[in-house]
Order: structure tokens, then C-alpha cells, then sequence
């Protein structure tokens, strides 16, 4: 194996990491990944090192990964976890906080940390499916809202309403797990 | 005008969320506004939301970066 070679598989886990958070299926982002390696192994020209090699291997997997949302179109749908909102945990019946957000302090202080990276990651796979890859598609994929709703025939207001699930989730697990645990910042 | 654009921190939550996802309706932007300014709880809930943001951009940056 050359060394051009050797250094794109030792990339393989951390690309099957973001193929699998996109796609939420295994055997799609195995093969999400394979592609992504062929493609590099077969064309090491298209590669003139200007960039760093897992940038320019993330954008390769980036295409092979619509391909796969296209692909598996039709098996991508929601499930009873995707349709439960955490609203009414939230809010009183007549619109008011439960409990007021907690003041998460200066952002460049957690965003300069790779530990926070670890959490945000963490809960984004901790995401039920369907709003897992529609999170995936529009914050990592950086999709527009047009384009989610084509790739994957659902309405605006369905994609609304599940990024809207996603991002409370999202939330809820930051505050639990960074903001109020044991790393969270002394203030 | 005011009464009229009276909302709920739950319906300023959902304001707050789908301007991540598309431009707000003028008025929808303004009744925001309003809320902001006489609410303790939800300027919080936009600051969250707007860390959120910038850690995703952050993490999308880190998952390219060696």
C-alpha cells in the first residue's frame, strides 16, 4: 500500500463517524464511505495536496452522501421518537417558561474547547433518526431548506417542525451535559 | 398595534427557531422584538440559540480540519 493510500484509510473511521450521524444507517454509510475511498484512490491526481487531504476527503464524502439520502430516498422517514416535542416539558399551558433558560455565559469559552466539540457531537447523535439527519443535512451539509424538502419529499412546515424538535433537543442535552455538568465552567 | 403583537415566550421560542431556517415576516420580526425587550427568559433562549449556531459552524470547521 502506498503511502498516499495508507494515510486516506487511517481517515476511514473518522469519515464513517459523520457518515453514519448524516445517514443513521450503517450499511448506507459504509458504503457512503467505500465511495469515498475509491473515488480517492482512483483519482490521487485530482489531490495536489493544496488542501489538507481529510478536507478534501469530507468533500468528497459530502457528494456521496446526498447520493445516499437520494438513493434511500423513500426509507428515510420518521418514527414515533421523532414526532415527541418538548414543548410542553417547557412551557406552561399558557405559554410560559417552566423553568427560564440558564445564561450559558460566554460562547468563545466553550466553543475554543474540543471538549464541548465531544458533547455537541455527542448529542447530535443522541438525535432521534429523522431529525438527526435533518439537523445533519442542514448544519453539516449546509443543505438549504429547498433542498432537504426535494431530497427528501417532505413540506416546509414537516422540516420546520422537526429542526425545531432537533434544536430544543439539542439544547436540552447542552444544558445537561456541558452547561450544568461536571466541565461546565466555573462562573 | 402592541396588543396585536403580543405573543407567548412558547410562541417566541418558535420565532426564534424558524428564523434559523428562513427570513421572518415583518411583523413576526417586530413581535419578536417587542417580547425581547419586556421578557427576562427568552433573550436568554435566543443567546442559546445563537451559541448553537455558531457551534455548529465551529464543529462543521473541526470535522474538515486535521
Amino acid at each position: 500500500m502506498t503511502d498516499y493510500a495508507k494515510a486516506i484509510e487511517a481517515l476511514r473511521p473518522q469519515l464513517l463517524k459523520y457518515a453514519r450521524l448524516q445517514l443513521r444507517n450503517a450499511a448506507w454509510a459504509e458504503d457512503a464511505v467505500s465511495e469515498t475511498i475509491l473515488a480517492a484512490l482512483e483519482k490521487p491526481q485530482a489531490f495536489r495536496g493544496q488542501s489538507q487531504l481529510k478536507t478534501w476527503l469530507v468533500g468528497i464524502l459530502k457528494h456521496k452522501l446526498i447520493d445516499q439520502i437520494r438513493r434511500n430516498c423513500r426509507e428515510m422517514s420518521s418514527t414515533v421518537e421523532d414526532g415527541v416535542d418538548l414543548d410542553d416539558e417547557l412551557f406552561h399551558k399558557d405559554g410560559h417558561w417552566r423553568e427560564a433558560p440558564q445564561d450559558w455565559g460566554d460562547p468563545e469559552q466553550a466553543l475554543r474547547q474540543l471538549e464541548f466539540m465531544k458533547v455537541l457531537e455527542a448529542c447530535v447523535e443522541l438525535l432521534p433518526g429523522q431529525q438527526g439527519r435533518l439537523f445533519m443535512m442542514r448544519e453539516w451539509l449546509e443543505l438549504d431548506s429547498d433542498e432537504i424538502c426535494k431530497a427528501l419529499a417532505i413540506t416546509p412546515t414537516n422540516l420546520w417542525v422537526m429542526l425545531h424538535r432537533a434544536r430544543l433537543r439539542l439544547r436540552d442535552c447542552l444544558q445537561l451535559n456541558w452547561f450544568a455538568g461536571p466541565s461546565a465552567p466555573a462562573r | 398595534m402592541i396588543m396585536l403583537l403580543r405573543r407567548s415566550c412558547q410562541q417566541v421560542t418558535h420565532l426564534v427557531l424558524q428564523a434559523e431556517d428562513r427570513a421572518l415576516p415583518l411583523r413576526d420580526r417586530l413581535a419578536v422584538r417587542l417580547h425581547m425587550l419586556m421578557c427576562k427568559a427568552c433573550p436568554r433562549f435566543a443567546d442559546q440559540v445563537a451559541l448553537m449556531r455558531r457551534a455548529s459552524k465551529r464543529w462543521r470547521e473541526y470535522s474538515e480540519s486535521e
